[in-house]
């Protein structure tokens, strides 16, 4: 394949929206350049077709942590430039990416031409996994055990989160609370444009079965939505302690997990018999759906505010 | 053939429970207790079974066998690593009652440990069963998150600091390891790693993504020089937390660094890396000994000591390795190795159990606070005594049988610095174990006096620590379980 002159900019960009999030020591231009860096990146997914990996890079890796990273700056205070670092460290870690480097570029060149892959394996059996996207197949089914495990990594990282409350604050509200003036530009926003990702939102989780789209990039959508009506003012956060939105966290990967252990009765795991495959993917999708977008909620609100005075 | 439950259940059953300890707080102990039970009595019947029938169970996930899918299999080696998690987890989980039991009102430390230590053994379990190695990435995220927010988890400012230290060497460690991962995939188009066994050839891109697979797997098991962050993360834990930190976490990143170079590619390890890893395994015994030698915390000890008894684990390499005239010593090495494992982690849990109680009970884990606690805890002291036998490799304990196998392979092939490394490390251990045990027996002051303790917390580390002495005592059935599915290159030599 010859590189266009589209591409060889995408690199280009890409490799100095690195070196800029890197060096330097505002905090705040490191991480705008790593968000545009995240964008970059999910160009260069779309021009290698594919689009899944694009989708989830876009919502997760430039979106979804651009505001984590973003909340956290907010959180900093007045530390907006970063602490030099010691000169050992930065030339340790100058060699150690170099070194990594030349051997992942030494390791590429003597790959196979051709590719090896399972492309041609789960197109195979793709009939028999229920959905129509192959990427869907894998990810729910052939390898659906990874997706279960990694949809309670998820879990796991906002119970770390809520972990480092501070002792008196447990069973508040998370995050700070928001003012919006009243008829303003965000609250207008916060109005407008959940109707619309509420729409986009579900349309890819649904997508997701015979095209590009799935649980996790939909669930991004969908928690976008909500943290913009919560920074708007219209809605606070429920309480950390509120029952409902505990068993709502777990819906997803119990049902998934539920669903797993039921091939157990026919001798198998997480199994999907052809006949029932699509609605059950397609159910556990919807659950999973829900809990992820939840959970990405509450990792981004952080966790339960001080109890006030 | 063994029913697929018995290999499911060891992941699902502690993962229904932290679900269950998420949505439902009030039941999250006995949902905690009865799951690892569950997975405990799974674990015990697969090693009676491979024991009995000779070979290994295996499950292929939803039916599709690998290369599509992933597949679950214990032999011998899975299977003693499932038993030791199970037990020293349902050990910790016992103890763990007393400090973030339900007390009538939910609290931070109370709702948050539940759901992070069932997901730490279920994350244990997974990789200790999987064949696959992005599996393994997935077990190791769970398995790194758990830990790292289990170390944050009593909320003081070194605790935080030590967690994020933490976080930053599991992190960069699991980038590596995925990047070896998605080469080998590249190379081989399969995850499996029967299937990259079959196929595997020596060359440029194989040896670049195995190793990276171990220099990221290198600094999740902390060995010298990457592991800066051990002693502050287990000491800032909540003891029964680090109980599990030390004796069972970098167990799981260790078992994978086997399967890279003993299942999955065998043959290909050149001297170089076998001497590389050898002698950052060696320089971790004396180095970490040392230092455990100055401390003055109990806690900061024990944790020193994980530092130096992890530094046996990569002389296997070494040791299994060497030229062909070796050969016939390479499966005692190995096996020493993999005993060591299980031995170090029942007695490193037993230990840290014990730092816990005698904690709680002096107020403080300098040596001075719990000096002549053995009037107040004889129980306690008496298992801290038998932990430190098994640790300093004396008979008749599990790290006796782990250190003779490996001196014996060592001294048999010739390679007796390697041996000498191995002696030096038991008398070091010695040293810096008699200092603790002198100020646990020493006379009290006569005005000094202790809190009470239930007596839970001194019972569970006595029975660990019983269990990896008896490791030693019946030695013949862990040396036979772990033949069970030995990989070939334990017996023909990683070169």
């Amino acid at each position: 394949m010859i590189a266009s002159g589209f591409d060889i900019t995408v690199c280009v960009l890409l490799c100095l929206c690195a070196l800029a999030a890197v060096t330097g020591r505002d905090t705040f231009r490191a991480i705008v350049f790593f968000i545009v860096y995240g964008l970059l990146i999910s160009v260069a997914w779309l021009r290698i077709d594919a689009i899944d990996v694009a989708l989830a890079e876009a919502a997760i890796g430039a979106g979804l942590t651009g505001v984590l990273l973003l909340g956290a700056f907010g959180q900093m205070g007045s530390a907006d430039t970063m602490a030099r670092e010691p000169r050992g460290a930065v030339l340790i870690a100058l060699v150690a990416g170099a070194g990594i480097g030349a051997a992942v570029l030494f390791a590429v060149q003597g790959l196979p031409p051709e590719g090896a892959g399972l492309t041609a394996e789960v197109l195979a059996q793709l009939e028999a996994s229920g959905v129509g996207n192959p990427v869907t197949a894998v990810l729910l089914n052939f390898r659906g055990y990874d997706t279960l495990l990694e949809s309670i990594v998820l879990l796991v990282a906002l119970i770390g989160v809520w972990s480092v409350a501070s002792e008196t604050g447990w069973g508040e509200r998370p995050g700070i609370v928001h003012h919006a003036r009243a008829g303003g530009t965000l609250q207008s926003f916060g109005r407008f444009l959940p109707a619309i990702g509420l729409v986009i939102g579900a349309y890819i989780v649904w997508a997701g079965s015979s095209g590009p789209g799935g649980a996790f990039q939909g669930g991004t959508v969908l928690a976008a939505v909500a943290i913009l009506t919560i920074l708007a003012g219209l809605v606070d956060a429920p309480r950390v302690t509120t029952r409902w939105l505990r068993w709502a966290l777990v819906m997803g990967p119990g049902v998934f997990l539920g669903v797993a252990l039921l091939g157990l009765f026919g001798g198998a795991f997480l199994v999907f018999p052809q006949a029932v495959a699509y609605p059950a993917i397609v159910a556990i999708e919807i659950v999973l759906t829900a809990s992820i977008a939840l959970t990405l909620v509450l990792l981004v609100l952080g966790p339960p505010r001080e109890a006030p005075q | 053939m063994v029913h697929p439950a018995l290999l499911v259940a060891p992941i699902a059953a502690p993962l229904l429970a932290a679900l269950l300890a998420i949505a439902f707080p009030r039941g999250a102990v006995a949902a905690a207790l009865s799951a690892v039970g569950v997975a405990l009595v799974a674990s015990l019947v697969l090693v009676v079974e491979v024991a009995r029938t000779g070979t290994g169970a295996a499950l292929a996930i939803g039916g599709w066998p690998p290369p599509l899918g992933i597949a679950l299999e214990a032999d011998g080696l899975s299977a003693m690593f499932l038993l030791a998690a199970s037990t020293i987890g349902l050990g910790v989980l016992v103890v763990a009652q007393g400090p973030f039991g339900w007390t009538g009102r939910e609290t931070r430390k109370g709702y948050s440990f539940w759901p992070l230590a069932l997901c730490l053994l279920a994350a244990l379990n997974a990789i200790f069963l999987s064949r696959d190695f992005f599996n393994f990435y997935v077990g190791l995220e769970l398995l790194s998150l758990s830990a790292v927010a289990l170390v944050a988890l009593d909320g003081k400012r070194e605790a935080i600091e030590a967690a994020l230290r933490y976080l930053m060497f599991a992190l960069v460690g699991s980038l590596l390891y995925l990047l070896g991962a998605a080469l080998l995939y590249a190379q081989y188009g399969t995850l499996d790693i029967g299937l990259i066994a079959a196929s595997a050839e020596t060359n440029g891109p194989t040896l670049v993504a195995a190793g990276l697979m171990t220099a990221g797997l290198a600094a999740k098991t902390a060995l010298f020089p990457l592991h800066a962050w051990l002693p502050s993360a287990h000491t800032g834990a909540p003891a029964v937390a680090s109980a599990m930190l030390s004796a069972l976490v970098p167990k799981a990143s260790f078992f994978i660094l086997v399967r890279v170079w003993f299942d999955a590619l065998p043959g290909q390890a050149g001297p170089g890396l076998t001497l590389v890893l050898g002698t950052m395994g060696a320089v971790a015994i004396v180095y970490g000994s040392i230092l455990a030698l100055l401390q003055e915390r109990l806690k900061l000890i024990i944790a020193y000591s994980t530092v130096a008894q992890l530094g046996y684990l990569f002389l296997v390499f070494p040791l299994a390795g060497g030229d062909s005239t070796a050969q016939p010593w390479f499966a005692g090495a190995w096996t020493g190795g993999m005993v060591h494992a299980v031995s170090h982690g029942l007695a490193k849990a037993a230990m840290f159990l014990c730092a816990g109680a005698m904690m709680a009970a002096a107020g403080g884990d300098k040596l001075s606070d719990v000096r002549g606690i053995v009037a107040k805890m004889p129980l306690a002291t008496f298992a801290f005594a038998l932990a430190a036998v098994t640790l300093m490799g004396l008979p008749p304990s599990g790290g006796f049988l782990a250190k003779y196998l490996m001196l014996t392979a060592a001294f048999a092939s010739g390679a007796w610095v390697w041996g000498a490394v191995v002696l030096a490390g038991g008398l070091l251990a010695a040293l810096y174990l008699y200092r603790p045990l002198a100020s646990l027996f020493a006379p009290a002051d006569p005005d000094r006096t202790f809190t009470s303790v239930p007596l839970r917390t001194e019972l569970v580390p006595l029975a660990l620590a019983l269990v990896a002495v008896l490791l030693g005592v019946a030695s013949q059935f862990p040396y036979d379980i772990l033949q069970v599915g030995r990989s070939v290159a334990a017996e023909a030599g990683l070169e």
